[in-house]
């Protein structure tokens, strides 16, 4: 088969009729780990969710392929159908509802009726996966995300990915509230899943992640849209100097999107 | 409309019932003084329910008896799947037409000296017993006219006793299935946990009729006496055609504890009272209760917990779900007697609307006479988070799926609690069905 592609077009996203982003263009092949980065208030988060079909976002311009198909006219679910996984910012908490037979639920989704995952398989596989990520076996047992703290629900939004085993998946600011050892074992998760079949876009604001996930190609976003784009050594590049370069290299005066642009 | 609204049941009727039924002169007596009661006495006033309309009087009263069975296979099949057919120790009574159906009661029980019988047979085998408990400190006669007739035309009904520091390890059973479309039932469930004792009952009510027209009449008491402990679930669920009072009353002495978890899922219109007296100091209870509103039924529901005991705690949820036109009256009310210090009230009252034409009203109430206290409720009434449906699909669950996790997550604090497997399975279903 054929490496995936994931391929954003002139993308323009709007929130309350405001446009936070513009003309947002990005293409990521399957075995690519692509990381944006950026001060807060460019854009990113908002990218991520408007990808993933959030219902407060509006798109009002341009195209998102996934192997050729328009991932913009499909639904929600069927996203996650062909192939798309957003690992999010601030997951819900859902009462009542246990980790693991919201895990299994995800899981058949993806399959056919009839065909739906053995129970022992899926114990075994969800044992294995919870290792992988130091987590204490009663988390499957827990009600989904309630009650638990800004790392746990990090590392619960990695052992989805895991699980899911998606195409191409948008991780925004997975690192946020994560303690450096915490962020080692997310991160050797996410470097797990490398392999040919599968893409990923990091969202963050810290280089800190990256050190420990090596990024094919890094980008910079400001006002909506990408204005830098390089290697890993761009990353390195941030931290040790911020965006302060970048704004005086291409004359931005206000980096953030839905608010006046200072007259120059 | 060929029915007539004659009411027939006078002093006269309610001796003669009475005497067909063996009952002691005691009882006899109650249930005169009660029918005496109910012609002055009105209707009880729900908050924000009109229940004037309703029909608690057009009903047949007693029907054929038609004799017990002793097989559970021979059960009707909506009974049987009630039922855990696992082997373990079965102490289950089923009622039909508020008459004894089929018992099944663990020898272990009797060793024990723990009593758990129809009331008819309660009345003539454990009269002086009955009548310790019978109408007593946790329910009033006359508070209004549905409980006077309650009293007097009592017709089913269940009375378990437990003795001091005696544990009931497996659950008792009741089922109540009214079968016969016009037959009202008048039932009184009577638990009596002596100190240091601890027992689990869970209860079912079904029927079978849709359509035709009759009332449910219930009334249960639960002492729990020093230290006791025990754990009451039910699951009510009848058809249309039923207009539902339902009271469940529970009176806690020092350190005791009553648990509720009530699954109302009845499909006519309802009135629910469940009160819980904590009397003794360091009392609690814990009165969980979900249901369902749909079509146009109309439902009222009361949780109170009365603190009289220092150090008492009393704990209230309740979570409901709404839709098509069905309207719904959700009373929290956490009172705090003045000298119950240190003690502590809580409630939640959520309501999820599915209907733009349902109707919804959580009401959190703390009354409040003791300055050493803490109390605290939460209430909202909405539709399900948009957010947690985008999480959901977003891991390819479809919009039915995911709906109905978080309908089945929302009602599960009742389901997980109820201690029998197979009446938590129908409850789901029943969950299921009425939501799609």
């Amino acid at each position: 088969m054929a490496v995936s592609t994931l391929k954003i077009e002139n993308l323009h996203v709007e929130i309350d009729g405001s446009e936070i982003i513009k003309d947002f263009n990005l293409e990521i092949k399957g075995g690519e780990i692509h990381a944006i980065m950026g001060p807060n208030g460019t854009g990113k988060s908002t990218l991520a969710s408007a990808i993933m079909g959030h219902p407060r976002y509006d798109i009002t311009k341009g195209n998102v392929w996934l192997d050729g198909e328009n991932v913009l006219e499909m639904d929600v679910d069927e996203r996650a159908k062909a192939g798309l996984f957003l690992a999010m910012q601030y997951p819900s908490e859902i009462s009542g509802v246990t980790n693991s037979d919201f895990m299994r639920s995800a899981i058949n989704a993806k399959r056919e009726e009839g065909n739906e995952i053995s129970l022992m398989k899926f114990i075994r596989k969800m044992d294995a996966k919870m290792d992988a990520l130091e987590m204490d076996q009663s988390f499957s047992q827990r009600y989904l995300n309630e009650g638990f703290s800004g790392g746990e629900k990090k590392r619960n939004e990695i052992l989805q990915l895991l699980m899911l085993e998606p195409k191409f998946a948008i991780l925004d600011e997975i690192d946020s509230g994560l303690d450096i050892d915490a962020l080692k074992v997310v991160s050797n998760g996410v470097n797990d899943m490398r392999s040919p079949d599968f893409g990923c876009l990091i969202i963050t604001h810290y280089q800190r992640l990256l050190n420990y996930i090596t990024p094919d190609k890094v980008h910079v976003m400001m006002q909506g849209r990408i204005v830098k784009s390089g290697g890993a050594e761009l990353a390195q590049r941030l931290e040790e100097e911020g965006y302060d370069w970048i704004k005086e290299e291409l004359g931005i005066e206000n980096e953030k999107v839905g608010e006046k642009e200072q007259e120059a | 409309m060929a029915t007539e609204t004659k009411w027939t049941f006078d002093e006269e009727y309610v001796k003669d019932f009475s005497k067909r039924r063996g009952e002691p002169e005691w009882l006899m007596e109650e249930r005169l003084t009660a029918i005496r009661l109910a012609d002055k006495l009105e209707l009880p006033k729900p908050e924000k329910t009109n229940i004037k309309t309703w029909n608690f009087t057009e009903f047949k009263h007693e029907t054929e008896n038609s004799g017990m069975v002793n097989q559970v296979e021979e059960l009707p099949e909506d009974v049987q799947r009630l039922i855990d057919s696992s082997g373990g120790e079965q102490n289950l009574i089923v009622f039909r037409d508020g008459k004894p159906l089929y018992r099944s009661v663990h020898e272990r029980l009797q060793q024990q000296g723990v009593v758990f019988v129809d009331i008819e047979t309660a009345a003539k085998e454990h009269s002086e017993l009955l009548k310790q408990y019978f109408m007593g400190k946790a329910v009033k006669v006359d508070e209004h006219r549905l409980n006077a007739l309650h009293v007097a035309l009592l017709n089913g009904g269940v009375f378990v006793y437990v003795p001091k520091n005696v544990q009931v390890e497996a659950p008792l059973q009741t089922v109540y299935l009214q079968e016969d479309p016009e037959a009202a039932l008048f039932n009184h469930v009577i638990i009596a946990a002596e100190d240091n004792s601890q027992l689990t009952y869970l209860e079912n009510y079904i029927s079978s009729e849709k359509e035709k027209g009759s009332v449910a009449n219930i009334v249960s008491e639960v002492y729990a006496g020093q230290g006791a402990k025990v754990s009451y679930g039910g699951v009510d669920h009848f058809e249309k055609g039923i207009t539902t009072y339902v009271s469940r009353r529970g009176y806690v002495e020092k350190d005791g504890r009553i648990e509720w978890a009530l699954g109302q899922m009845n499909e006519g219109n309802t009135v629910s009272d469940n009160t819980t007296v904590l009397y003794g100091d360091g009392s609690s209870a814990d009165a969980k209760s979900v249901t369902i509103g749909r079509g146009e039924q109309s439902q009222n529901f009361v949780t109170h917990i009365n603190h009289y005991g220092k150090h008492s705690d009393g704990q209230i949820l309740t979570h409901g779900v709404m839709k098509d036109k069905a309207s719904s009256i959700f009373n929290g009310v956490s009172k705090i007697e003045k000298g119950a210090s240190k003690s502590n009230g809580e409630q939640t009252e959520r309501v999820l609307m599915l209907s733009e034409r349902a109707r919804g009203d959580a009401n959190p109430i703390l009354l409040i006479d003791e300055d050493d206290v803490t109390a605290g409720h939460a209430a909202s009434v909405g539709r399900i988070d948009p957010m947690q449906m985008f999480y959901l699909m977003s891991r390819g669950l479809s919009e039915t799926e995911a709906q109905r996790l978080i309908i089945h997550g929302f009602l599960a604090p009742v389901v997980n609690q109820l201690p029998i497997k197979a009446v938590k399975e129908r409850l789901t279903e029943v969950i299921e069905r009425k939501v799609y």
